[in-house]
C-alpha cells in the first residue's frame, strides 16, 4: 500500500512517522518548506513526547515525484487544501484522498479534485520543534468516513485498519459527520473567544459571562448540524467543561490564540465561517459565529495596516 | 472676563482648556503638580488644525481653584470622573458643572458629589497628547450640549458660544439625549469592535462587500442600539452607521481610546459605555446579543492583563 501525506506539518508528521513503520505501506511526505523535507531524507522524522518514533518516509517538495497512492492523507492548514490537492491530484487517480484538517469544506474542495474522498476528523495533536522533528503532545482517535457514495468503504476500513496498526488508533464509520461537528463546534466557539480576549481555555470558561456566550456559539452550531441530520457523538458542552478542569487544558492557549500572537493567519473561515455558511444553506440563523468570524477577521486585517 | 476651570488635561481636556484661554481666564486642575508646573512654566501648546500657545493657570490642588468660577468641565476619562467629583466636593460654589465624558451616567455620579448646576456634553473632537504641554488638534467636529439639572438650554447656548469663541465648533441643545445616544451607540461599537480587532477606526468598519466584512457586524450592532434607544424613547439626533461611514470616508486613520488602553493594558471605559449599553436594554427588555458578546469579550481582555 502506498499513502501520501500531503501537507507534513505536526498532525501530517504524527500520520507519516507512525504509518512508515509498517512493513506493507509505503509512505510519501510532502511538503513545500525544503528544510523539514531535507531534514526527514537525511535523518528521518521524529516525533518524541506522548511517544518516541523515528520514521522513514520518503520526503519531498516536488509533487511531480509522488508515485500513483492508493491513499491521500490531506493534513495541511484549512486555507492551502485547494493549492495542495491542485499540486498533487495526479498520484490520486486510482487511490482515495482523506482529509484530516480542522474545519468544514475541505471535502468540498478535494472533491473537485479528485473522484474518492474520506471524511477524517483526528484528535492527535503536536507541534513542529525543528525541521524533521515533531513533538507528540496528545494521543488521539481519528473517525474516517466515505464523503459520499464513490468512495468504496472497504477502503475507508483499509486506511482506518494501517492507522490502527500504526499506533494511531482510528476507526471507519459510514457516517464521520458526527465527530466532525463536534470538533468544529468545541473549536468555533472556544478558539477564537480565547484568540480574541486573550485568555486559556480554563480562564475563559471560569468567566460564567463568557462562558454564557460559548454556549451561544454551540448552540447555534448545534442547530446547524441538527438542521442537516447530523448526530453529534457528543456533546460538546461537556467536552469543553472537561477540558476547562485544572488536569486536562485549562492553561491552554487555543492554537488560533497562537495564530494571532504570532500573526499567522487563522483558520476561522473553515470553523465559525463553516458554520455560517452551512447554516445559510440549511436556513438556520447563526448571528453570534457571524460576528466572531468578522471580528477574527478583522484582527488579521489589522497587522497588514500602516 | 469669564473664569472657567478645566478639570482633567487629557487630549480632549487639554483642547478645552488651550482654546478656551484665547477668550476666558482658565485655570487647569491636573492630577499631578509636574503636570500643572509644566503648564505654568511654558503654557499649553497646540498643534495640528490650531497652532499657538496658550497661557493659563494650573494647580493641582483642587482648593486653590478660583471660587468665582463660573463655569467648571470635567473632562477627565470616564474612568477617573468619580474619583475627581469627589476631590471637587466642597469646591467651586459659584460654578455651574459640564460632563463631558463617553457613554451614559456622568452626570449622575458629578451629582452625587455636590449641589452644582450641571450641564450635558458629548464631544466629537479628538486630539493626541504629545507630552504634558502639548496636544495636537486632530479632528475638529463638535462638541454638543445641553441642561441636565438646575441649567437651560439658554445656559448650554453660552458655554457653547465660550467655546466657538475660542476656536473650537459647539452646540447646544435643548435636551442632548437624542445626541448622547447617538454617540453612545456609535462608540459602544466602534470603540468596542476597534479594541477587539486592533483596528483604529478606518475603511473596514464600513465595508460591506463578502459576507463575513466588518461593516455588517457593525450595522448590526447599531442596529441593537437602535432598537435601545427607541424602547427608552429617545429620538436618535444622527444615525450612528452614518457617523460612522462618514468618519472612515475622512481618510484619517482614528485610534479610538479603548483601542489605545487595551493596548497599552489599562483599564477602558468599557462600563460606561458598553456596559451602560447593555444594562439600560436588559432594564427595558431589548434582546442585545452581539452587544452583550462585544461587552463580555472586552472585559475578558481587560480580565487577560494578568495573564
Amino acid at each position: 500500500v502506498k499513502i501520501a501525506v500531503v501537507g507534513c506539518g505536526a498532525v501530517g508528521s504524527l500520520f507519516a512517522a507512525n504509518l512508515s513503520l509498517l512493513e506493507d505501506v509505503e509512505v510519501w511526505a510532502f511538503d513545500l518548506a525544503r528544510s523539514h523535507v531535507d531534514a526527514i531524507n537525511r535523518d528521518g522524522l521524529r516525533l518524541s513526547g506522548a511517544g518516541e518514533v523515528v520514521g522513514r518516509p520518503r520526503a519531498t517538495s516536488d509533487a511531480a515525484e509522488l508515485p500513483p497512492c492508493d491513499f491521500g492523507i490531506v493534513a495541511t492548514k484549512a486555507m492551502h487544501t485547494e493549492p495542495a490537492i491542485a499540486a498533487t491530484a495526479h498520484a490520486f487517480s486510482d487511490g482515495c484522498v482523506a482529509t484530516v484538517q480542522n474545519g468544514l469544506g475541505n471535502e468540498e474542495t478535494l472533491a473537485q479534485q479528485v473522484e474518492r474522498v474520506i471524511r477524517g476528523t483526528t484528535f492527535p495533536a503536536g507541534k513542529l520543534r525543528e525541521p524533521g522533528h515533531v513533538q507528540w503532545d496528545v494521543k488521539g482517535d481519528t473517525t474516517f468516513g466515505p464523503y459520499d457514495e464513490r468512495t468504496p468503504f472497504a477502503e475507508v476500513e483499509k486506511l482506518a485498519d494501517a492507522c490502527t496498526r500504526a499506533g494511531m488508533p482510528a476507526k471507519a464509520v459510514l457516517d464521520a459527520r458526527g465527530p466532525q461537528w463536534r470538533k468544529v463546534i468545541f473549536n468555533a466557539s472556544t478558539n477564537p473567544i480565547g484568540a480574541l480576549t486573550g485568555l486559556t481555555h480554563g480562564r475563559l470558561c471560569e468567566r460564567h459571562d463568557l462562558r454564557a456566550l460559548v454556549t451561544g456559539l454551540v448552540d447555534e452550531g448545534k442547530a446547524v448540524a441538527a438542521a442537516q441530520g447530523i448526530e453529534l457523538d457528543a456533546d460538546p458542552e461537556e467536552l469543553i467543561d472537561h477540558a476547562a478542569r485544572k488536569d486536562v487544558a485549562y492553561d491552554h492557549k487555543a492554537s488560533m490564540l497562537q495564530d494571532v500572537e504570532a500573526r499567522r493567519q487563522t483558520e476561522i473561515d473553515y470553523l465559525n465561517g463553516g458554520i455560517v455558511r452551512f447554516g445559510a444553506e440549511h436556513g438556520v440563523a447563526t448571528p453570534l459565529n457571524a460576528a466572531i468570524q468578522a471580528l477574527v477577521k478583522g484582527v488579521e486585517a489589522s497587522w497588514t495596516q500602516s | 472676563v469669564t473664569r472657567v476651570v478645566v478639570a482633567g488635561a487629557g487630549s480632549i481636556g487639554s483642547l478645552l482648556a488651550a482654546h478656551l484661554a484665547r477668550a476666558a481666564d482658565v485655570t487647569v486642575l491636573t492630577r499631578r503638580e509636574e503636570h500643572a508646573a509644566a503648564l505654568r512654566e511654558h503654557g499649553l501648546r497646540v498643534s495640528g488644525r490650531s497652532d499657538f500657545t496658550a497661557q493659563l493657570g494650573a494647580t493641582a490642588d483642587p482648593a486653590a481653584l478660583p471660587a468665582d468660577a463660573e463655569l467648571a468641565i470635567l473632562a477627565c476619562k470616564g474612568t477617573d470622573l468619580e474619583p475627581l467629583a469627589a476631590r471637587l466636593a466642597g469646591t467651586l460654589p459659584a460654578a455651574t458643572v459640564m460632563t463631558i465624558q463617553n457613554g451614559l451616567g456622568a452626570e449622575e455620579i458629578v451629582a452625587a458629589h455636590g449641589g452644582w448646576p450641571l450641564l450635558s456634553a458629548v464631544t466629537f473632537m479628538s486630539g493626541t497628547r504629545h507630552g504634558d504641554a502639548h496636544v495636537e488638534y486632530v479632528l475638529d467636529t463638535a462638541t454638543w450640549i445641553g441642561p441636565y439639572r438646575g441649567t437651560t438650554e439658554e445656559d448650554a447656548r453660552r458655554v457653547a458660544a465660550l467655546i466657538e469663541a475660542g476656536g473650537l465648533r459647539a452646540e447646544a441643545f435643548p435636551d442632548l439625549r437624542p445626541a448622547q445616544w447617538s454617540k453612545l451607540i456609535f462608540n459602544a461599537t466602534v470603540n468596542g469592535v476597534a479594541a477587539l480587532t486592533g483596528l483604529p477606526h478606518d475603511f473596514h468598519f464600513a465595508q460591506t462587500d463578502e459576507l463575513s466584512d466588518l461593516g455588517h457586524l457593525v450595522r448590526d450592532l447599531v442596529d441593537e442600539g437602535k432598537a435601545v434607544a427607541a424602547a427608552a424613547g429617545v429620538a436618535q439626533h444622527d444615525d450612528p452607521w452614518e457617523m460612522n461611514v462618514l468618519a472612515t470616508r475622512r481618510g484619517h486613520r482614528h485610534f479610538p481610546s479603548m483601542l489605545e488602553d487595551v493596548e497599552a493594558r489599562r483599564p477602558t471605559e468599557l462600563e460606561l459605555i458598553n456596559g451602560a449599553l447593555v444594562r439600560e436594554a436588559q432594564r427595558l427588555g431589548v434582546s442585545v446579543p452581539l452587544q452583550t458578546a462585544v461587552y463580555r469579550l472586552v472585559k475578558a481582555r481587560e480580565a487577560s492583563y494578568s495573564e
